[in-house]
């Protein structure tokens, strides 16, 4: 099956919707995968204005990362990626404890977690 | 088509649709349980890939910590479906526009890139052996620093949580609320 998106530019045209499917996994198949993670991540940042909601897409972003430099450290047998893992775990950790932290204040302070409330800096 | 092809498939549609469940759900619990579930499923994948370390750490930060820490905020606040703010009908659909021109960008990106076939064989680079022994020498720094960094967000998360505290109203305070009355 052949898609063609911008007509026969060659931008945006891609071959392998059975292709891929059949093809044993590859670095192609995990690239995608965190591809879907990372966007998806993204649109959930951008439609929602629950403020934990958005948190929660950060880390599903982070998450996406961690999976791709997971499989790269396993196709080129690379300890080193393995560890920026680690490292972004802990960063994650670090980043979660102070930012519910701060949501927490918030909430006591405005008795809610709507982020269209937050917009004093503006006016 | 091996297993683990087939693994790889049961996974990933596993994180992509509980993913997917994470920013599509109304209320905020379902959201956090839908994000254990992917999580479940990465540390799949990990295990998939001879990264056991990594998966148990996973499950354990993340789904362990982490994801317990989302429950009890979201869980103090009493939030549900009911008092859960929506954004209108055109700001979601630029946002999934949005999302989705940059799912398209990499895509075209990531096209050409080179296809590197990995050796499915079991390696021993990611059991903890063999990672302790490269964090504790190559990046012994990076592992001393990340230590103090979580003592400062420890401090900052106790600082920013800590409730100021109300003082009783003073004799000045007093007369002057008197004037008022």
């Amino acid at each position: 099956m052949h898609l063609s998106l911008c007509g026969n530019t060659g931008i945006f045209t891609f071959n392998f919707t059975f292709l891929f499917f059949k093809m044993p996994v590859n670095s192609t198949h995990y690239l995608f995968l965190s591809l879907l993670l990372f966007s998806i991540g993204i649109m959930g940042a951008l439609m929602r204005r629950n403020a934990i909601i958005i948190f929660m897409c950060i880390e599903l972003m982070l998450n996406a990362v961690n999976l791709l430099l997971v499989a790269f450290s396993k196709i080129y047998g690379d300890a080193d990626a393995q560890l920026f893992v680690f490292f972004i775990m802990v960063v994650a950790a670090a980043e979660v404890a102070v930012g519910l932290a701060i949501i927490v204040m918030m909430y006591r302070k405005v008795h809610s977690v709507d982020i269209n409330i937050l917009n004093r800096l503006k006016h | 088509m091996d297993i683990y092809d087939i693994l790889f498939w049961i996974l990933s549609a596993l994180a992509v649709g509980c993913a997917l469940g994470v920013i599509l759900s109304r209320n905020p619990v379902n959201s956090v349980m839908f994000l254990i579930v992917t999580f479940f499923a990465i540390s799949g994948h990990y295990v998939l890939m001879n990264a056991q370390f990594l998966a148990i750490v996973n499950i354990i930060v993340y789904a362990g910590a982490i994801m317990v820490l989302f429950l009890f905020v979201i869980m103090l606040m009493n939030l549900n479906a009911d008092v859960e703010p929506q954004k209108g009908q055109m700001v979601q659909l630029a946002g999934v526009i949005s999302g989705g021109v940059l799912f398209l960008v990499i895509l075209a990106s990531i096209k050409t890139a080179k296809t590197e076939y990995m050796d499915k064989a079991s390696t021993d680079i990611g059991l903890i052996t063999n990672l302790g022994k490269v964090l504790f020498t190559k990046y012994v720094l990076p592992f001393e620093i990340s230590s103090v960094l979580f003592l400062s967000a420890m401090i900052g998360a106790v600082v920013i949580g800590k409730k100021e505290d109300a003082k009783p109203p003073s004799k000045a305070d007093e007369a002057e609320m008197k004037q008022f009355l």
